[in-house]
């Protein structure tokens, strides 16, 4: 009984993310159009784009290789395995022991190095830009993510994800500087992982300063398709890790009644949507920085991780 | 009886090196070498590991009548030593396994065919060995066939000089090591090793050897800043021989390390741990950021030796940290991850040395800048090396992974230390490991992009054929070990217990058997991580995703012109090179590293001459050691120089003075 029930959850779950990624692309794009007075296309219009996609040959250039064949599959499977791993609206996914924040940050981390793999194998000036751009801007953002990492494990005592949700909803957590500083220094990656406003426009499509969108220049039907639903979902699994670490409230807990679980799925909904209208807000506010301002940026993020971790052995109360 | 057989093997090698010799004019001795060399070299991994796993309750050891005539030659086969017998065993398979393929491309074999089994002898014996002199006779045996190796191919001016600098530095490592056994016996009173591991050392003498190992065994694994010879000799061997060098003598170099400091000396003083970290860390970075900077395939991987001992060094000393504040549990965990990263390195380094020696067999290039396209001539390195660079890339679910999570983990137990110092230097060192593995991954990304990815960059690239059957199957052999291990990682921190049981005292929590239960390092709800169930998950993922295309409607794949936004260009020049691929890396973190600085000349309007970019790269360990080192040298040598043309009284003169000297400091001595 335990098992099929956990099972369900998690399946639930996998489908639930892969169900709202889109959604969520969809709101930040008519959020940012209603900002710019225009009417923009509807919050369904990535589903139908997606579709559409699906539906379509790809085209490759003559010596695409199997690598560009194969990576947009391996490329959305590792992302939405990651997707998978990080707790939406209840714990104690049966999944979670499988890896620890680490892994989770690590699987992304596969997938992004099959993307810039893909993005050299056709050989062109594009795909070298992006490829080039990506790798500079993770050597940066993983350092940075994986001092936050450091700091929730040492404020938790664990990497699991389940184990610091529970320590954040439990009453010793208290207000503490280090978290907060670590929640800075997220938001500030999770901008730069996902390709958005200041780092990168996620709305460009022929400019010299594109990263992400250079990098799947050449891909088309489905597997740009793929693609485009990894790169939505890789929002939402930021999302996800900010609401579910910082933003832990209604969160069902394994062994809940069903209406706790339907509670925890409109909370989740409720801090879903709020996280996409303020990232709307906040990217029409910003315009694009220059490449090598990035590292400034980044570099922000990564003092943040570090003086986290550090205030964290001053005291443990901090 | 497996030390017998191990000490067998090693004996075989040295005859077959010996025999190679006399059959000169046998037109099939290539073949024989490296076929004997992969039987013995098999014994010798079933005995080792035979040791390693079954019988590691004995500690056979023998003593030989040879060397000093009142010492004889001690051997002794623990757990330490069967571990790493193992490791270079299997390196001894796959290279031979390789060699017997790309062997016939060695224009002059003569030069390779003696040495090469000569050197496999020289690093067991190192391994077996338990007293100094057995010890330092084998180092110097390892060093000098390794050198020869370098040398083999003498004609072009970079090998010799790479082999010189070598020498030098093997020499330098040699007589540290020597100093450090000379305090070590000095108190012991004997060189055995079991006579040092029974005594006890005063502190000063504990900190000078621990600062000789470091510096001895450091400068042969490449350690910052002695690790200047390594990317210039490592590749200038033939690959087989590349891939010994990083792939096993380095780890041999470690081992020395982990012996006398973790069994002769055993951990002393947590103040040493600070050198190991700080080393460790720096190294791990440099050692990325020098490979990022590189255009030869094979210098790039050297680098990555560097970055890689780095790492095994981060554990090492986070293990002399926990050990010597009584912590034994989590140092077992890191000496697990430290050793498990010395396996996944072996392994993954072979792996990419071989493929880049089997790139360099079908292209004649070793430059990344005139390669490209191979994923269409050599589909199987090309999923090899793929292998190899997802492993080397610290990326899930291979190998590399595995053993760096472990180390994570363990720099997260440090809270536990007592000392702040010794906190503040491992969040430092955990946030350069976690920048170290970022940047390995851009960094492979580059190399095999380059490589393997792309348009062909020239003729030779365009026209590379797949590469022998021999030279595959030992490609492929190591990318199923790199897989196994990285699926399984519970198995081989169980096959690790008795090594660090014997070393600290302690073994990391056993992992549950069923080889599907993740693995838990300390505890299950602090962190696990289960390779096996995610390999399965991100295949069935894969699979379900391509099932479900179909079924929403599958239509053909079409081909045409690359899209490149419109404006493809038909020559291959304007692909991206390793040098435009690192440009915005160089930018972040170079300009301050290594000072280096880009120049622009850009011809007028209406010149006809091409525009240049040239990048001027500084390196630091060489500039600010190395050089004024030789400028002394130099400053001496003039000096002395006069000393040359002196008259025979005044040579005497000085050999009287000196004996006066020498007998006045004796007097006073004593």
């Amino acid at each position: 009984m335990d098992l099929i029930q956990s099972s369900l959850i998690q399946a639930v779950q996998m489908i639930l993310v892969l169900v709202l990624a889109p959604g969520l692309t969809g709101l930040v794009r008519k959020v940012k159009a209603c900002l710019l007075g225009r009417q923009g296309p509807p919050i369904v219009q990535p589903y139908r784009d997606l579709l559409r996609l699906f539906r379509k040959s790809p085209v490759l250039a003559p010596n695409a290789s199997w690598l560009f064949r194969i990576a947009p599959y391996l490329i959305f499977a590792f992302t939405w395995l990651a997707t998978a791993l990080v707790p939406t609206f209840c714990l104690g996914l049966p999944f979670g022991p499988w890896a620890d924040l680490i892994a989770i940050i690590a699987l992304i981390g596969s997938a992004r190095f099959f993307l810039a793999l893909s993005a050299l194998d056709v050989g062109t000036s594009f795909g070298g830009i992006g490829a080039s751009r990506e790798v500079m801007i993770a050597s940066l953002a993983e350092p940075a993510m994986l001092l936050v990492v450091f700091t929730l494990a040492l404020v938790a005592g664990s990497t699991e994800l389940s184990t610091i949700t529970a320590f954040v909803l439990s009453p010793s957590v208290g207000l503490r500087v280090s978290m907060a500083l670590s929640f800075a220094a997220l938001l500030l990656i999770a901008l730069a992982e996902n390709s958005r406003l200041p780092i990168d426009n996620p709305a460009t499509h022929l400019e010299l300063t594109m990263v992400h969108e250079a990098m799947i220049l050449e891909h088309s039907g489905r597997h740009l398709a793929l693609l485009e639903l990894a790169a939505s979902l890789k929002l939402l699994l930021y999302f996800s890790l900010i609401g579910t670490i910082f933003l832990p409230w209604g969160l069902a807990t394994p062994g809940a009644s069903f209406s706790s679980y339907l509670a925890g799925g409109l909370f989740y909904l409720l801090k879903l949507a709020t996280a996409g209208v303020t990232l709307g807000i906040f990217e029409t506010t910003l315009a694009k920085m220059r490449l090598f301002r990035v590292p400034d940026f980044l570099g922000a993020a990564l003092m943040l991780g570090l003086l986290a971790t550090l205030l964290r052995f001053v005291s443990s109360s901090l | 009886m497996t030390l017998v057989i191990a000490l067998g093997c090693s004996a075989a090698l040295l005859l077959l090196g010996i025999a190679s010799l006399a059959m000169r004019s046998f037109s099939g001795r290539s073949t024989l070498v490296y076929a004997g060399t992969f039987a013995v070299s098999l014994i010798s991994l079933a005995s080792s590991l035979a040791q390693l796993l079954f019988l590691s309750g004995v500690t056979p050891a023998v003593t030989l009548p040879v060397g000093l005539p009142w010492l004889g030659a001690h051997f002794r086969m623990d757990a330490l030593s069967s571990l790493f017998l193992a490791i270079l065993s299997w390196g001894g398979v796959s290279t031979s396994l390789f060699a017997l393929g790309y062997g016939r491309h060695e224009p002059e074999p003569g030069r390779i065919l003696p040495f090469f089994p000569l050197f496999l002898t020289g690093m067991s014996w190192v391994i077996l060995a338990d007293d100094a002199y057995v010890f330092l006779f084998a180092w110097e045996l390892m060093s000098v066939t390794s050198w020869a190796l370098v040398v083999s191919h003498h004609r072009e001016e970079a090998n010799l000089q790479a082999g010189h600098l070598y020498l030098i530095m093997a020499v330098f490592g040699g007589f540290t090591l020597l100093l450090a056994f000379g305090l070590l016996a000095n108190s012991a009173g004997s060189y055995a090793f079991s006579a040092m591991r029974s005594a006890a050392f005063p502190s000063w003498t504990a900190g000078i050897v621990l600062l000789l190992a470091t510096i001895g065994a450091g400068s042969k694994a490449g350690l910052f800043p002695l690790h200047v010879w390594l990317p210039q000799a490592h590749p200038a061997a033939p690959s087989h021989v590349s891939a010994l060098m990083s792939g096993v003598m380095t780890k041999v170099a470690v081992y020395g390390f982990v012996r006398i400091v973790f069994d002769l000396l055993r951990p002393h003083s947590w103040e040493s741990s600070l050198l190991l970290l700080f080393l460790g860390g720096v190294t791990a970075v440099l050692g990325v950021l020098y490979a990022l900077m590189q255009h030869d395939l094979k210098r790039l991987l050297a680098y990555h030796t560097v970055e890689n001992i780095g790492i095994i060094f981060i554990g090492l000393g986070l293990a002399l940290a926990f050990a010597t504040n009584q912590i034994p549990w989590a140092a077992a965990l890191s000496l697990t991850a430290a050793l498990f990263h010395t396996i996944n390195h072996s392994l993954f380094k072979s792996l990419l040395f071989l493929g880049s020696g089997a790139v360099l067999a079908a292209t004649g290039e070793r430059d990344m800048g005139k390669m490209g396209g191979l994923i269409h001539r050599m589909p199987g390195t090309t999923i090899a090396f793929l292998l190899g660079s997802v492993a080397i890339s610290a990326l899930p679910p291979l190998n590399g992974f595995a053993s760096e999570w472990l180390t994570f983990q363990a720099i997260l137990v440090s809270p536990n230390l007592p000392q702040w110092a010794l906190k503040f230097l491992i969040v430092a060192v955990g946030a350069l490991l976690a920048l170290s593995a970022a940047l390995a991954a851009a960094c492979f990304v580059k190399a095999f992009g380059m490589s393997f990815l792309g348009r062909p960059r020239s003729l030779h690239a365009a026209e590379a054929k797949e590469t022998d059957r021999w030279s595959l199957s030992a490609l492929f052999l190591n990318a199923l070990l790199c897989l196994l291990a990285g699926l399984f990682p519970g198995s081989v921190v169980n096959a690790l217990g008795p090594v660090v049981q014997e070393l600290v005292g302690q073994t990391m929590p056993q992992q549950s058997q069923p080889f599907w239960t993740p693995m838990v390092p300390i505890a299950q709800h602090r962190s696990s991580y289960d390779a096996f169930l995610l390999f399965i998950l991100i295949v069935l993922t894969g699979l379900a995703v391509t099932g479900l295309v179909r079924w929403i409607g599958f239509r053909p794949i079409r081909r045409s012109a690359a899209w490149d936004c419109g404006y493809p260009d038909p020559s291959p020049v304007t692909q991206y090179t390793t040098a435009s691929f690192a440009q915005p890396i160089r930018r972040v973190y170079a300009s301050s590293v290594f000072g280096a600085r880009e120049t622009v000349d850009m011809p007028l309007p209406g010149e006809a001459r091409p525009a240049r970019v040239t990048v001027k790269i500084h390196d630091p360990a060489w500039q600010g050691l190395y050089a004024p080192i030789i400028k002394l040298v130099w400053f001496l040598a003039d000096r002395l120089n006069p000393m040359q043309f002196l008259t025979i009284r005044r040579y005497l003169l000085l050999g009287f003075l000196l004996l006066v000297f020498l007998l006045l400091l004796l007097s006073l001595w004593i």
